[in-house]
C-alpha cells in the first residue's frame, strides 16, 4: 500500500502544500473572467481600495460581489463534495461510492425543479434545493431502518436506489409539465451545475450548514477508521456503528444539499477526488479528510476557471467535471483492478 | 359579393370538390398531398397551434396545453376552451397519436425551425397515420408567406391575404426607419431569460430574432456556428457588465421586478438609464414564447421603444387592433390597460 511508506512529516506536506496550490490557484482564478480588466489592474484597484482611496464602483462590484464570490463557492463546493465522497466512501466501505448514493444531488434538483415550476424567487429555489436533498436522504434513512437486516449499508444503499429512482421520476414529471419555452431551460441549466450566478449571500448562506457539518467529521474521525473495518470489528472495538454512521450520513448530506442547493447538480468531484486523495496519503481518514478537501477545492476552482474561458459561452459546470472526471475514474479502476487480483 | 357568389358555386360543386386533392411544397422541400378542404388541423406545437388559430380557428382541433387564467381574456371565448392536444414535436412528445388521430384532422401542421429531426419525425409521423404533415419555417422572413399559404390551404385566402399585408406593412414601416439609421445607432440588446435573467438565446436563434428584426444588435453575439447548435445559453453576470447592454428584454415577471433594486445589475447601462422593458405573454408572448405569429404585436412594441423619435404610434389603439385583427377578440378595457401598463417602461 502506498500509505506505509509515507512518514508522518510527508503527510502534513500534502496539507501544506495543497493549501498553498489552492492559494495560488484561486489568486490565478480571480485574474481570469469576462469582464475585460487585466491582473494588473486588479492588484492596482485592491491596493487603492486598501489605502481607502477612491476606485472604480463598477470594478469593485465585478471583483467583490461577482468574481471572488464565484471562486470562493467553487473552492467551497468542491471541498465540500470532497469531504462528503470521503465520508461517504468510508461509512460504505465501497470506492464507488459517490455523495449523491442516497439521493441528495437528485432530491435536491426535484427541490429546485418544483421552485422553478412554481416560478419561486430564487433564494426560494435554493431552499427548496436543500430540503428536497435532506428530505430524500431521511425518506431514505427512514425506509432503511424499517428494514431489519443484517447487511445495514446494503440496505440503504438499495434504500437509496429506489428512492432516488423515484425522486427522479418525479423530476421528470416536473419536466413535462413544465413551460417548454422558459421553466424546462431553466431546470435543464440548474441541474447541469454553474457558478455563473453565485452571488456573495449564497457563499455566507451556505457556510454555516459546512462548517457544522465538518464537526462531527473531524470529531468522529479515528472512529470511521475502525467503521472501515466492518460493523462486527467496529462493534468489537466499542463503537455503535448505526449511531456513528447515522451521525456522518447527517453531516455529509447536510454540508452536499447546502453546496448543491447554490452550485447545482456537480457530479464526480465527490466519487475521484477521494481516491486520488487516498493515492497520496492513505485510507487514513484523519488525514484523507483534509487532504480530500483542498484537492476537492483546487479541482472545482480549475474546473470553474475553465467553465468561464473555455469557449466564448459559459459551459455548464457538470459537463466539465464529467469529461475530466471520467477518464480519471477509468484510469484508477484499471489500477485498482490490477491490485485486486 | 364575388365571394359568395365564389361559395355558392362551390356549395353546388361540393361532392367533386370534396374528392380533389392538391400537392403543396413545404419549407422542408416535401411535397405534401392534401385535400382539397382542410377542416380539422392538429397543431404539433404551440407555434402552429397560434397560425392556426389566427388564420382559421374553426379548423383548430386542439391546444398543445391549457391556457393560463391571466391568458384566457385574450383568447376568443369560442375556442378557448378547446380539447388539450399535447405537443408533438420539440422536447419530448407529449401528444398520443391514437388521440391525433381519433381527432380526426386532415392535416397535422409543425410551424417552426425546420431542422433534419422534425423533418424525419414529420415523415415518420405521416407514413405511421397516414395524415399529411406540413412544416413551414417559423421565422420572421416566411411570416408573410406562411400566413398566405395557410389561407389558401384552409380555404380562407382573403383572411391569409389580409394578415400577411399586416406583417408586410410593418416589416416595411421597420426597415424605413432602419434605413435612416446608421449602425451606430442601433441599441446593444440583452434578452434576459430565467430567474436570475442570466439565460439568453444567441444571435441567430430563432428565440432572439426579434432583436435582429427591430435592427438591435444581441450581445450574445457568438457568430452562426454556435447559434446553429445552441439556442439558449447560460450567461455570467460579468459578461453581462462587459458588454452593458444599452437594452434589456425579458418576459420573467420575477427578474422584472428585482432587476432595478439588485446591486450587480445597478451598473448595466440598461438599468441605469431604465431601459429594462417587460414584455407581455398574454395570450401568448409578445417577443418570443412561442416563436409565432405572436411575435408581431411585440415587433411593432420594440420598435416604438428602441426608435421613440422616428417610430410612434398609439400603443393601446395598435393592441386592440392586433389582438381583433389576429386574436378575434375585442379586448375588455380594463384588460387593454392592463396589456399597456405591463409593457410601458415604468
Amino acid at each position: 500500500m502506498v500509505n506505509s511508506s509515507v512518514t508522518q512529516p510527508q503527510r502534513w506536506g500534502w496539507v501544506l502544500g495543497l493549501s498553498l496550490t489552492l492559494i495560488g490557484l484561486m489568486i490565478f482564478a480571480a485574474g481570469i473572467g469576462a469582464y475585460p480588466v487585466s491582473q494588473s489592474e486588479i492588484l492596482a484597484h485592491l491596493w487603492q481600495r486598501g489605502l481607502g482611496a477612491s476606485v472604480s464602483p463598477q470594478l469593485d462590484r465585478v471583483l467583490f460581489e461577482i468574481r471572488f464570490p464565484r471562486v470562493l463557492a467553487s473552492a467551497i463546493v468542491g471541498a465540500v463534495l470532497a469531504a462528503a465522497g470521503c465520508a461517504y466512501q468510508g461509512l460504505f466501505r465501497n470506492p464507488l461510492v459517490s455523495p449523491d448514493i442516497l439521493g441528495v444531488s437528485t432530491g435536491a434538483g426535484l427541490g429546485a425543479a418544483l421552485g422553478i415550476l412554481l416560478s419561486l424567487s430564487i433564494a426560494a429555489i435554493q431552499i427548496l434545493a436543500f430540503i428536497g436533498g435532506l428530505a430524500t436522504v431521511a425518506l431514505v434513512y427512514a425506509v432503511a431502518s424499517l428494514v431489519r437486516h443484517r447487511e445495514a449499508t446494503l440496505v440503504l444503499v438499495l434504500a437509496g436506489v429506489v428512492i432516488g429512482s423515484l425522486a427522479g421520476a418525479t423530476l421528470s414529471l416536473i419536466k413535462v409539465l413544465a413551460d417548454p419555452y422558459d421553466q424546462l431551460p431553466a431546470i435543464t441549466f440548474w441541474l447541469l451545475g454553474s457558478f455563473a450566478s453565485i452571488r456573495v449571500a449564497d457563499v455566507t448562506a451556505v457556510l454555516p450548514a459546512v462548517m457544522v457539518s465538518l464537526i462531527p467529521m473531524i470529531l468522529l474521525r479515528w472512529r470511521m477508521n475502525v467503521l472501515s473495518l466492518g460493523d462486527e470489528e467496529a462493534r468489537a472495538l466499542g463503537v455503535h456503528p448505526g449511531r456513528l454512521r447515522g451521525v456522518l450520513v447527517i453531516a455529509a448530506t447536510l454540508m452536499t444539499a447546502a453546496a448543491v442547493s447554490i452550485a447545482g447538480v456537480i457530479g464526480w468531484v465527490g466519487l475521484i477526488i477521494p481516491h486520488m486523495a487516498r493515492l497520496l496519503v492513505g485510507p487514513n481518514f484523519a488525514r484523507l479528510l483534509p487532504v480530500a478537501m483542498l484537492m476537492g477545492a483546487c479541482f472545482l476552482v480549475l474546473i470553474d476557471t475553465l467553465a468561464r474561458s473555455l469557449t466564448a459561452t459559459e459551459t455548464p459546470i457538470g459537463i466539465l467535471t464529467a469529461f475530466f472526471g471520467a477518464p480519471v475514474f477509468l484510469v484508477l479502476l484499471a489500477r485498482s483492478r490490477r491490485g485486486w487480483q | 359579393m364575388l365571394t359568395r357568389i365564389l361559395l355558392t358555386v362551390c356549395t353546388l360543386w361540393l361532392p367533386t370538390w370534396a374528392l380533389a386533392e392538391r400537392t403543396v411544397t413545404d419549407s422542408a422541400g416535401r411535397t405534401v398531398t392534401l385535400p382539397d378542404r382542410v377542416e380539422r388541423v392538429y397543431a404539433a406545437g404551440p407555434p402552429a397551434s397560434i397560425l392556426t388559430y389566427m388564420v382559421a380557428p374553426d379548423t383548430l382541433t386542439g391546444w398543445p396545453r391549457a391556457h393560463h387564467a391571466y391568458e384566457r381574456p385574450f383568447i376568443s371565448p369560442e375556442y378557448v376552451d378547446l380539447p388539450i392536444t399535447g405537443r408533438l414535436t420539440g422536447r419530448g412528445s407529449t401528444a398520443n397519436l391514437e388521440l391525433v388521430l381519433a381527432s380526426k384532422p386532415d392535416l397535422i401542421l409543425d410551424f417552426g425551425s425546420i431542422r433534419s429531426t422534425y423533418v424525419s419525425l414529420a415523415e415518420e409521423t405521416q407514413a405511421q397515420t397516414g395524415i399529411p404533415y406540413l412544416l413551414i419555417d417559423g421565422r420572421f422572413e416566411n411570416t408573410a408567406a406562411a400566413l398566405r399559404l395557410m389561407g389558401d390551404i384552409l380555404g380562407v385566402p382573403e383572411r391569409g391575404e389580409r394578415l400577411a399585408r399586416y406583417a408586410e406593412t410593418l416589416f416595411a414601416e421597420i426597415d424605413a426607419v432602419l434605413a435612416t439609421l446608421p449602425e451606430e445607432a442601433r441599441p446593444s440588446v440583452y434578452l434576459a431569460r430565467g430567474p436570475e435573467g442570466l439565460e439568453t438565446g444567441v444571435k441567430g436563434s430563432i428565440n432572439t430574432e426579434i432583436i435582429e428584426r427591430v435592427g438591435g444588435r444581441n450581445i450574445a453575439d457568438y457568430g452562426e456556428k454556435i447559434a446553429m447548435q445552441r439556442n439558449l445559453i447560460n450567461m455570467s453576470m460579468e459578461e453581462i457588465l462587459a458588454s452593458d447592454p444599452d437594452i434589456i428584454l425579458t418576459w420573467d415577471r420575477q427578474f422584472f421586478d428585482r432587476v432595478f433594486r439588485d446591486p450587480l445589475w445597478a451598473d448595466v447601462r440598461a438599468v441605469k438609464e431604465r431601459r429594462v422593458y417587460f414584455a407581455p405573454s398574454a395570450p401568448f408572448g409578445w417577443i418570443d414564447r412561442p416563436p409565432s405569429i405572436n411575435r408581431l404585436m411585440g415587433l411593432k412594441w420594440l420598435t416604438g421603444l428602441l426608435y421613440p423619435e422616428h417610430f410612434q404610434f398609439d400603443l393601446k389603439e395598435a393592441v386592440r387592433e392586433y389582438y381583433q385583427l389576429f386574436y378575434h377578440v375585442d379586448v375588455a378595457e380594463a384588460d387593454l390597460n392592463q396589456l399597456v401598463s405591463w409593457s410601458t417602461p415604468q
